[in-house]
């Protein structure tokens, strides 16, 4: 037992490791296009993409598998074209955490951009900074903060995300179980012992997640 | 305006939201996810019998449904779907004395999904490299795949199949699972895969080394003693076994 629980918090952290680094070039790309463009549909978009912050997993790991599973048109694409199949994959559990957590990135990245003053964009620009120096020398800098608050955001929500990578990615041992749904699987099959242990696995991993998130965001603070 | 002093309010709210007490009038069963169909339908024939009873059903994998009582859930009826599970009850003390019968029987069987091209027929095809996936109960959870597991072992497959395996919650994920395509064959009771005859296609009846019946007892905290001693005698009368007959299962 004791092996297989490092692998499946290597598995864990793998998970939600690839989904924060998804989320964050994701959040930062359609938080700066929700936050500095206007174009129509706009708050709609916003809307649909926060959608798996209030739909139940369950409804997200569904909709998941009518997409992505191996009858679904995305996937029976995937399928026949690259012979690629998602449900059953440590990949499939991944896009799940991702999907799920990236309302908590986009919301925090379109703020921390909102809040970047337009005209210290401007006077750059004077000082004869390109489009993409502008964006990378100082409209992110003055956002960091922000963006790595929700960034920390979704990998806490990735770390334990549950019902939809269940649905989606299956209970394989080793290969997609990851923690949360080794907790469950312990606790249904009356072992207590391996329950108890997981959770304080898993309490100690997220105490540690957080005490890392305190010292990489010193900024608080200083914010304004 | 008068305020209402806020300990007054909050009362009231927490009031609200105090789960209703289990009705008097409730039995609660908890039963083994394939039992589902079946079970609803005596659920109702039950009711029009004892009016003023309401029967509330708990389906899930027989040990789920153990582990909950266990953990003190107000259950009033536990049928599983394997001795083993139900032993386990016995050996926690949570069953009531002399309550224990099997009341049916039912057959383990290897599906495909009905589009299915690979031509399984026996155990031994599983080991084929085109088949990459088996659903099959989790043997620590859902009897079927304890079952499962028994007869793979004896067939001398299940080191080649373990690798391929995706433990399904209960007996209706693996069915769904392979209603669904997403493996290449699963292991259901008979009963669960005819009520999913156009999505699945049986290709074997597994011998299984014990016999698979159904035990049902009473669980001794139950609230509700009384509806669950007629329940207990209600399911093996000639009505309730011809229901049960009806969904696939065969007498004990």
């Amino acid at each position: 037992m004791d092996t297989s629980v490092w692998i499946t918090l290597a598995l864990t952290l793998k998970v939600a490791g690839c989904a924060t680094a998804i989320n964050l070039v994701l959040g930062v790309a359609v938080g700066w296009l929700l936050a500095r463009r206007q174009f129509i549909g706009r708050e709609f978009l916003d809307a649909v993409l926060t959608l798996p912050l209030v739909l139940p997993p369950t409804v997200m790991g569904y909709y998941l598998l009518v997409v992505i599973g191996k009858r679904g048109w995305l996937g029976h694409w995937l399928q026949q074209t690259f012979g690629v199949n998602l449900i059953f994959t440590w990949q499939g559990a991944v896009i799940a955490a991702t999907i799920v957590a990236f309302p908590l990135v986009l919301k925090s990245a379109r703020t921390a951009f909102e809040s970047v003053d337009p005209q210290l964009e401007k006077a750059a620009r004077v000082l004869g900074l390109s489009e993409w120096s502008v964006f990378f020398r100082v409209t992110i800098p003055m956002a960091w903060p922000g963006i790595l608050a929700g960034v920390l955001l979704v990998f806490a929500r990735s770390l334990g995300e549950f019902g939809a990578t269940l649905m989606v990615a299956g209970s394989i041992p080793g290969r997609t179980q990851t923690l949360s749904i080794a907790v469950y699987e312990a606790v249904q099959a009356g072992q207590d012992d391996t329950a108890n242990f997981l959770v304080a696995i898993t309490s100690i991993t997220c105490i540690a997640v957080l005490l890392a998130a305190g010292r990489l965001a010193p900024g608080r603070p200083q914010l304004r | 305006m008068k305020h209402t002093p806020l300990r007054h309010r909050v009362g009231v709210a927490l009031l609200a939201l105090a789960p209703l007490a289990a009705n008097a009038a409730d039995l609660t069963v908890s039963a083994a996810a394939s039992l589902t169909n079946a079970f609803k339908e005596l659920g109702a024939a039950f009711e029009a019998q004892n009016p003023g009873t309401t029967v509330v059903f708990n389906f899930a994998a027989s040990d789920a449904l153990l582990a909950q009582i266990v953990k003190g859930a107000p259950a009033d009826v536990f049928a599983s779907a394997d001795q083993e599970a139900m032993a386990k009850a016995d050996a926690q003390k949570v069953l009531a004395a002399g309550s224990r019968r099997n009341f049916v029987s039912n057959s383990l069987v290897m599906i495909v999904p009905s589009d299915s091209m690979l031509g399984l027929k026996r155990l031994a095809d599983l080991q084929k490299t085109e088949v990459k996936r088996v659903a099959i109960g989790n043997p620590a959870s859902a009897p079927v795949g304890r079952y499962t597991k028994g007869s793979l072992v004896a067939a001398k497959v299940w080191a080649a199949v373990e690798p391929k395996a995706v433990m399904a919650q209960s007996v209706r994920q693996a069915l769904d699972y392979v209603a669904r395509g997403e493996v290449e064959a699963g292991f259901v009771y008979s009963t669960d895969a005819a009520i999913m005859k156009d999505k699945v296609k049986v290709v074997a009846t597994i011998p299984t080394e014990a016999a698979i019946t159904y035990p049902i007892a009473a669980v001794s905290t139950g609230p509700n003693p009384d509806a669950a001693r007629k329940w207990l005698d209600f399911v093996v009368t000639s009505a309730a076994q011809a229901v049960l007959a009806r969904h696939g299962f065969s007498k004990p």
